[in-house]
């Protein structure tokens, strides 16, 4: 028998457990248990996922899993490398910290009798997370995309308030529309090349370039599955939907919604890129000049509308928006160095965000849940942890030195070198949407700081709540200070996928 | 022309595409939002099933007493894909008229622009 790599059947393990992990919650009527149970399938796949990027990062390789060992045109298949592996790591570290500092909100926000239902979709949704992360077969992307939706869908409503079941049905047409045309796009794309299979569409689609045959319909697929995904992961104008969706959402939901789900999508995205459509193909459509316009116009209508806002909440989805809109930015500058630093922004904005929804519902609980900014004034005394949190956060998002949003944008700026046509536009509006972050996010921060003159209590406020936001602070500072072996990693990923 | 004639099954997919996302897009009511995705998802099983089917082969089931031949038989990989997405649209569209059984129940209508005006006015 030949040697059996262990290490090669951690993706299929991963996304196995979370799927099982999801059967067995529902068994759990206590929705402790559940939520238990869920944080240490997170944590196991955790440590898989670190043990998958240490092997596939000291072997510099990328490998294919054959699902029950059926060979290439038959059987499925999962691929992963340095980026996958990076990826499934961060979305279950995050995942993780924002269960554990997010644990008070699900108990408080979703009734009793629900909570391990609640768990279910938890786990379903970062099953398809993974799967999204690690798939080689378009088809079951396709599968998992509406996996995802629904149990994204379900988390928002968790609730179960009527403003939280409009912003989830206003979610969900989108994603619907998303997937919709993703789904006709891969049907064309199949009964053009004949396979399903990721490296297999692209050996046919660089023969079909070469003779230049299908040449239009080609672009037309192209665009319907990017557009499609793109629409699903937020991009403007798609991006009133997060406007509604976070913030009728328990703060738990909301980080996992912003941080990762819509990461997830954007990864797809760049697989597409690499591994269906090559590169070139990408470039010589100039779609990547489109998903450029798109992001640069997110980034600062974005911004211009989280600074209109005055309820935090709100101001931080649309705050997302603006952030994807950078990821979209460096896609769309077609080049090596801009995808690298997309790829660390995903990571760094992941961790950011999902901290500041977490802060944000920390502060907003000590101020009788009222969510207008100068409803929060002096909030940050009452919850110390959470106020150290937001303030952190807040200047990773203005991209303050030291802080992991400073290195994305320090990268981004330096990937339009490369494209000297773009580099003008880009810079100046990094600098208008810095300028509009730190006018929206300073004076919260302030605000949340000002002193109020009567003295009451201090709540009890929740320790693992506080235990969460500190390692999301510890980890900003991380990505922000020893940032040079993620990018190593991510540089090598881009090059294996 | 003639391509679009010989082609008329995809054809006719393509357009029922459009109608269903347009629909889905555009419409107000939010029954008529979830026929149009039916329509939508539909159309694209049917471009799936005319791409699978070729003129004068039978469905690849091995009978006993013939032999299996590749000449003999439609390509089955699509009719796959259609069953899978199948249960894909059947479960959405079963979620989202819940979700609308829901707010109807709350709100009262089946408007979307109504309805997230009033949920607007009960987050203030």
């Amino acid at each position: 028998m030949a040697h059996v790599n262990y290490i090669h059947n951690i993706p299929f393990i991963s996304i196995f457990l979370t799927m099982f992990g999801g059967i067995i919650t529902p068994l759990f009527s206590n929705g402790k248990i559940a939520q238990k149970i869920n944080l240490i399938i997170v944590c196991i796949v955790g440590v898989l996922s670190a043990i998958l990027l240490g092997s596939v990062w000291q072997n510099k390789e990328s490998f294919t899993f054959m699902m029950g060992h059926f060979p290439a045109p038959w059987g499925n298949e999962l691929t992963a490398g340095p980026l996958e592996a990076l990826m499934a790591l961060t979305f279950s570290f995050v995942m993780a910290t924002t269960l554990l500092g997010g644990a008070k909100f699900i108990q408080n926000d979703i009734l009793a009798e629900k909570q391990n239902l609640y768990f279910v979709m938890i786990n379903l949704l970062f099953g398809s997370m993974l799967a999204l992360i690690y798939t080689n077969d378009i088809f079951t992307a396709y599968v998992f995309l509406e996996i995802n939706t629904i149990a994204s869908c379900a988390i928002i409503m968790a609730k179960g308030t009527g403003e939280s079941i409009a912003a989830t049905l206003h979610y969900l047409i989108i994603c619907l529309l998303g997937s919709g045309l993703f789904l006709i796009g891969i049907s064309l794309l199949y009964s053009i090349t004949g396979h399903l299979l990721m490296p297999n569409i692209q050996q046919s689609i660089i023969q079909l370039t070469r003779t230049g045959e299908y040449a239009f319909p080609f672009a037309v697929v192209i665009g319907m599955i990017i557009i499609g995904i793109s629409i699903k992961s937020a991009v403007f104008p798609f991006h009133f939907m997060l406007a509604s969706a976070h913030p009728a959402a328990t703060p738990a939901s909301s980080s996992i919604l912003s941080g990762l789900v819509l990461k997830s999508f954007i990864f797809l995205n760049i697989k597409m890129f690499y591994c269906v459509f090559t590169i070139d193909l990408i470039r010589n459509l100039r779609i990547t000049n489109v998903l450029f316009l798109f992001g640069l116009i997110g980034m600062v209508v974005g911004s211009v509308s989280a600074l209109k806002e005055t309820r935090i909440k709100h101001m931080l989805a649309y705050s997302s928006a603006a952030q994807i809109g950078y990821i979209y930015m460096g896609l769309g500058l077609g080049n090596h160095a801009g995808m690298v630093a997309a790829c660390f922004h995903i990571l760094a904005h992941a961790a950011t965000k999902a901290m500041l929804f977490i802060c944000a519902g920390g502060l907003m609980s000590v101020s009788e849940g009222k969510d207008g900014i100068h409803d929060l004034r002096g909030a940050a005394h009452k919850n110390l942890m959470a106020g150290i949190g937001f303030t952190v956060g807040g200047l990773s998002m203005v991209g303050v030195p030291l802080t992991a949003g400073f290195v994305s944008k320090l990268y981004f700026a330096s990937a339009t070198i490369y494209s000297p046509q773009k580099m003008v536009i880009t810079l100046l509006t990094l600098a208008i949407s810095m300028i509009l972050n730190a006018m929206y996010f300073i004076p919260s921060a302030i605000a949340i700081w000002t002193p109020v003159e009567k003295k009451t209590e201090r709540p009890k406020v929740s320790r693992r709540m506080e235990i969460g936001i500190a390692i999301f602070i510890v980890t900003n500072f991380c990505l922000g200070i020893f940032y040079k072996p993620i990018i190593d990693m991510i540089e090598l990923g881009i090059g294996l996928l | 022309m003639t391509n679009l004639m010989t082609n008329h099954y995809e054809a006719a997919a393509v357009i029922l595409f459009g109608i269903g996302f347009m629909n889905l897009l555009l419409s107000r009511n939010l029954i008529k939002k979830f026929i149009g995705l039916n329509i939508m998802d539909t159309a694209v099983y049917l471009f799936l099933a005319a791409k699978g089917y070729i003129a004068g082969r039978a469905a690849p089931i091995v009978l006993e007493g013939t032999t299996a031949s590749v000449e003999k038989f439609i390509n089955p990989v699509p009719s796959g894909l259609v069953l899978t997405g199948i249960v894909v649209s059947v479960s959405v569209t079963a979620f989202s008229l819940a979700l609308v059984q829901r707010l109807y129940k709350h709100y009262g209508s089946l408007d979307l622009d109504e309805i997230m005006e009033k949920a607007k006015k009960e987050g203030h």
